[in-house]
């Protein structure tokens, strides 16, 4: 490890350094867009296509969780932007309590959508043999379905049979739903657990002094790599979660 | 060349406002979503998705501060991002203009066109 804002041969200023660091930065994370947009476009072609499969399996998704995990997720980004304004103005114990906040409310976002991914698994909603998009209709005591939210969850199943001309088509097409549901967030997980190590190494640098004014680069591009999963949320949030939700 | 401009440092005050109008916009895009628009629930959806996008690259990511370089590498990704969505839908949304049906494969098509 070399030592903190030591200014190699090939820049002029520290300036320079840090200025080429970011930009390095930014070409990864156009080519993180390239690679999510893949899965966006994967997505759009399948949900025009099966617009009624892709609404019933949204509003499988539980909301409360969604939004929740949306909210949770903004709130580290500003954390993370924060320990970027500590490093910059050299308040150092700050840098580690905001990295430490940032690292919090991500292992919340995990955890909430460990949740989530329970509760399909207990719903048949895992892509693969035992996949039914009617298992919760069906069994609506297992799910704690009762009352309207049964009545709509019925409507909304009659309706999908009928557009999607049987139950096997609904049943396809939902998978498909749902394979892009545990796709795209789990790619995004898994972001965000790259995140998490990088933010536990920040943690460690910052508790030893190592980030101010004159040296806060990987503070700066970790920061720039977790504002970008943030972004990926941002598009999930709604093209996974609010499809049809003027339907309920 | 701006090469000093890392050296901006952003104050709190507008990351709190950021973080502020990105709460509202999620709300909001719930709250929208709850309302029937039709096509436009979508169009809506992504168009608070993007501005919320864009507040988080220029204030949060600094993109408003950076050197014109950065913001030129910035700005080249959401072009080809916008070669690869758009060149390939103006193929998936026209492929089939030609037949009045796909058939009974995925009447899901018919049901959307009508």
């Amino acid at each position: 490890m070399h030592r903190t804002g030591e200014l190699y041969g090939q820049y002029k200023t520290l300036d320079q350094q840090k200025e080429t660091a970011t930009l390095g930065m930014w070409i990864f994370l156009v080519t993180e867009i390239l690679f999510f947009g893949g899965l966006f476009l994967t997505y759009t072609v399948n949900r025009h296509q099966f617009p009624t499969a892709f609404g019933v399996g949204g509003n499988m998704l539980d909301l409360n969780l969604g939004f929740a995990n949306t909210i949770v997720l903004i709130a580290s980004s500003f954390t993370m932007a924060m320990s970027v304004w500590s490093a910059q103005t050299s308040k150092k114990q700050f840098v580690t309590i905001f990295l430490i906040l940032t690292l919090i409310l991500g292992g919340v976002f995990l955890g909430v959508k460990v949740v989530e991914y329970k509760q399909k698994f207990d719903h048949h909603l895992i892509p693969g043999h035992s996949f039914d998009i009617t298992y919760c209709s069906n069994n609506p005591a297992a799910c704690g379905l009762s009352g309207k939210d049964l009545q709509d969850e019925l409507k909304e199943i009659r309706e999908g049979i009928e557009a999607e001309g049987g139950v096997t088509g609904l049943n396809a097409h939902a998978q498909l739903y749902f394979s892009l549901y545990f796709g795209m967030t789990g790619l995004h997980a898994l972001h965000m657990i790259v995140g998490a190590g990088l933010l536990l190494w920040l943690i460690l640098q910052a508790r030893k002094g190592r980030f101010d004014a004159n040296y806060n680069t990987p503070v700066e591009n970790i920061g720039l790599y977790w504002h970008f999963v943030d972004i990926v949320w941002i598009f999930l949030f709604p093209l996974l979660y609010l499809i049809n939700r003027h339907l309920a | 060349m701006s090469e000093n401009s890392n050296h901006h440092v952003v104050s709190p005050w507008i990351y709190f406002t950021i973080l502020c109008a990105l709460l509202i916009g999620t709300v909001v895009t719930v709250l929208a979503a709850k309302i029937d628009l039709g096509r436009m629930n979508i169009v809506l959806a992504l168009l608070i998705a993007t501005i919320k996008m864009t507040l988080v690259i220029l204030f949060f990511m600094h993109g408003k501060y950076s050197p014109k370089r950065t913001q030129l590498v910035i700005m080249a990704g959401f072009f080809w991002l916008a070669i690869m969505l758009g060149l390939t839908l103006t193929d998936y949304t026209t492929r089939h203009l030609d037949q009045p049906s796909r058939g009974a494969t995925s009447p899901a098509v018919s049901i959307h066109r009508a």
